[in-house]
């Protein structure tokens, strides 16, 4: 365990304008010949489809991730066999259901180390376990003149639900600048706080920089003055180990279908002592213990904040996921994810005019980039002809395009599954995009 | 300007398209379109004239002439760029009634019909609502007057 996060040190700084060289990668020890992509491949079978007649080459798994045989079939397996309605039923089928349900609920809580089950509460997404936050917690506890802190780089889900709680609450947001290097500058960020400040809310990795942020920094500095801390895990889950007692946060959310597992299903991790003050999100079957007109009263965590038929199939896909991504290992995956992103990082070096964008020390496996003064649709539309799947735009970061002063990037996000070669192929085409329009 | 119906036009642009077997080439015809666009005068790159929902900028200016409606665009995306020009050789200097009722059929023939799609926040769709909507402007403010 220590050697692999040593070789994880000694890789994780990527110089600025040079071009790393192989021996620096993993001590020369190739993670290709431990690591085999092709074989992992073949367990995604849509990786096999042709798309315009050329084979797929699908580099947008930041947008959303491609699905494992073992998940497509735990989803099938229980619709076919044990589809019933959880918590309510007497019979065998809502007690298998039941059960597969809370199990996933139990994996999550192992896969992010949390202390108790009651601490993770299924959502659809990143974006409504960060809405249920800002209309639960922040609601309750953000008053006039209050200040929230976020980020220049952060995603409109971690952006929007602040603005529309503080245009509610007549409260501020405060915006952590970049560096040179887009990452986030410390010393400002400690600078930005208040006797009014009440609240953090930070990406852990950015969707569009692939910068990888200083989150446990982030957290001990805002506690150091009694402020909560969330941190926008939707990109840091299927790139690298998050434990969340470590971090020490007090609000995580991810989504499944990020991590290899449906779309529909996420989770919020709250501490245990937050979640108990917070009020429900929304109200409800399920959440309750006792209705009555008079008073209803509600149920206890993390069902509390669970209203109505859950993504019951999603669940279970989702903790299918997990156990695929446990079964490879997250540091086996981060160190050829790490790979990949070196050498995609230096044959893109090699294209004259085109520049990346998002430049930090720390990144994750996204690379996001300009081909001189070709708009990123056209890159794009080019590049979908020949198979291959980028994605352009401003990747639901508006704020974080005004500010870099750019329209919007061609973004390629790599997985587990991609390869040198389909990078090669990647790289093709943006000369051909060059040839097409310069 | 060409002249001639929309639905002309149309089969002309079909039938140029017909030639190309390779994505490719349709391509590069689509971006020499674009660059044979007339110059959008500077004056009308303003956030009233935006087409809205593109991922790339989209300015169109209409003018109503003799009768006919005139469209003015530009983009800075080139594809886009080129498509647009396309749809303007077959809107440009129609009647406001020939607009609104074209069905736009070409786009589909010649291949592009992905461009048309909901999923490309392109300005493609949104310009044709645009010159649609522009066009019976001209037509309530007719009746107005």
């Amino acid at each position: 365990m220590n050697k692999e996060n040593e070789i994880l040190k000694q890789t994780s700084s990527v110089p600025k304008n040079g071009i790393i060289e192989n021996k620096d990668v993993l001590n020369g020890n190739n993670i290709s010949s431990k690591f085999d992509v092709e074989k992992i491949r073949r367990d995604f079978p849509i990786l096999k489809i042709k798309v315009h007649g050329k084979p797929l080459v699908y580099f947008d798994n930041a947008a959303t991730t491609q699905k494992p045989q073992h998940v497509l079939d735990e989803l099938n397996k229980y619709y076919n066999e044990y589809n019933s309605n959880v918590h309510r039923g007497v019979h065998y089928l809502s007690e298998k259901a039941t059960g597969a349900f809370e199990e996933a609920r139990k994996k999550i809580k192992t896969f992010l180390n949390a202390k108790s089950t009651s601490e993770i509460i299924f959502t659809r997404g990143t974006t409504e376990a960060i809405n249920l936050v800002a209309a639960s917690y922040g609601y309750e506890n953000i008053k006039e003149g209050d200040e929230i802190i976020i980020s220049t780089l952060e995603h409109h889900s971690n952006i929007v639900p602040w603005q529309m709680l503080c245009e509610r609450k007549n409260a501020k947001l405060k915006i952590i600048p970049l560096n040179e290097y887009d990452e986030l500058v410390i010393e400002e960020y400690e600078k930005l706080f208040s006797n009014k400040t009440k609240l953090v809310a930070v990406a852990h990795t950015s969707n569009t920089l692939g910068t990888i942020n200083p989150v446990k920094k982030i957290i001990e500095i805002a506690h150091s003055r009694n402020v909560p801390v969330l941190i926008d895990g939707a990109q840091a889950v299927q790139h690298t180990k998050v434990d969340v007692q470590d971090l020490d946060c007090d609000f995580f959310a991810f989504s499944g279908h990020k991590i290899y597992g449906p779309t529909g299903i996420g989770a919020l991790y709250g501490k245990e002592n937050l979640l108990d003050k917070m009020p429900p999100y929304q109200g409800g079957g399920e959440m309750i213990r006792h209705v009555r007109f008079e008073k209803t009263i509600y149920n206890d965590l993390p069902y509390k904040f669970e209203a109505g038929t859950p993504d019951i199939a999603g669940s279970i896909g989702l903790g299918a996921a997990l156990d695929y991504v446990n079964e490879i290992g997250l540091n086996i995956i981060a160190e050829y994810e790490k790979e990949i992103l070196i050498y995609a990082t230096n044959e893109f070096k090699k294209i004259d005019g085109l520049r990346i964008i998002g430049n930090a020390r720390n990144k994750a496996s996204v690379i996001s980039f300009l081909v001189g003064n070709i708009h990123p649709y056209d890159t794009g539309t080019i590049l979908d002809q020949m198979g291959i799947a980028i994605r352009t735009g401003h990747h639901c970061t508006e704020p974080l395009m005004r500010y870099l002063k750019i329209p919007g990037t061609a973004r390629a996000s790599f997985a587990f599954y991609n390869t040198k070669e389909e990078i090669d192929l990647l790289v093709k085409g943006i000369l051909k995009v060059k040839k097409m329009f310069e | 300007m060409d002249t001639g119906t929309i639905q002309n036009i149309e089969n002309e642009i079909v039938d140029e398209f017909s030639v190309f077997d390779e994505w490719m080439d349709k391509y590069e015809y689509i971006i020499e379109m674009g660059k044979t666009l007339p110059h959008l005068d500077e004056k009308y790159k303003t956030e009233e004239k935006k087409v809205a929902g593109c991922q790339s900028q989209v300015w169109l200016n209409s003018k109503f002439e003799n009768g006919k409606v005139i469209f003015e665009a530009d983009s800075d995306a080139i594809i886009t760029k080129g498509l647009i020009g396309l749809l303007i050789r077959v809107l440009s200097n129609q009647t406001p009634e020939d607009i609104i009722n074209a069905k736009l059929e070409f786009i589909d023939k010649i291949g592009m019909k992905d461009h048309l799609s909901m999923n490309r926040a392109n300005g493609l769709t949104a310009m044709i609502k645009r010159m649609k909507s522009d066009a019976n402007e001209f037509i309530l403010n007719q009746h107005a007057n």
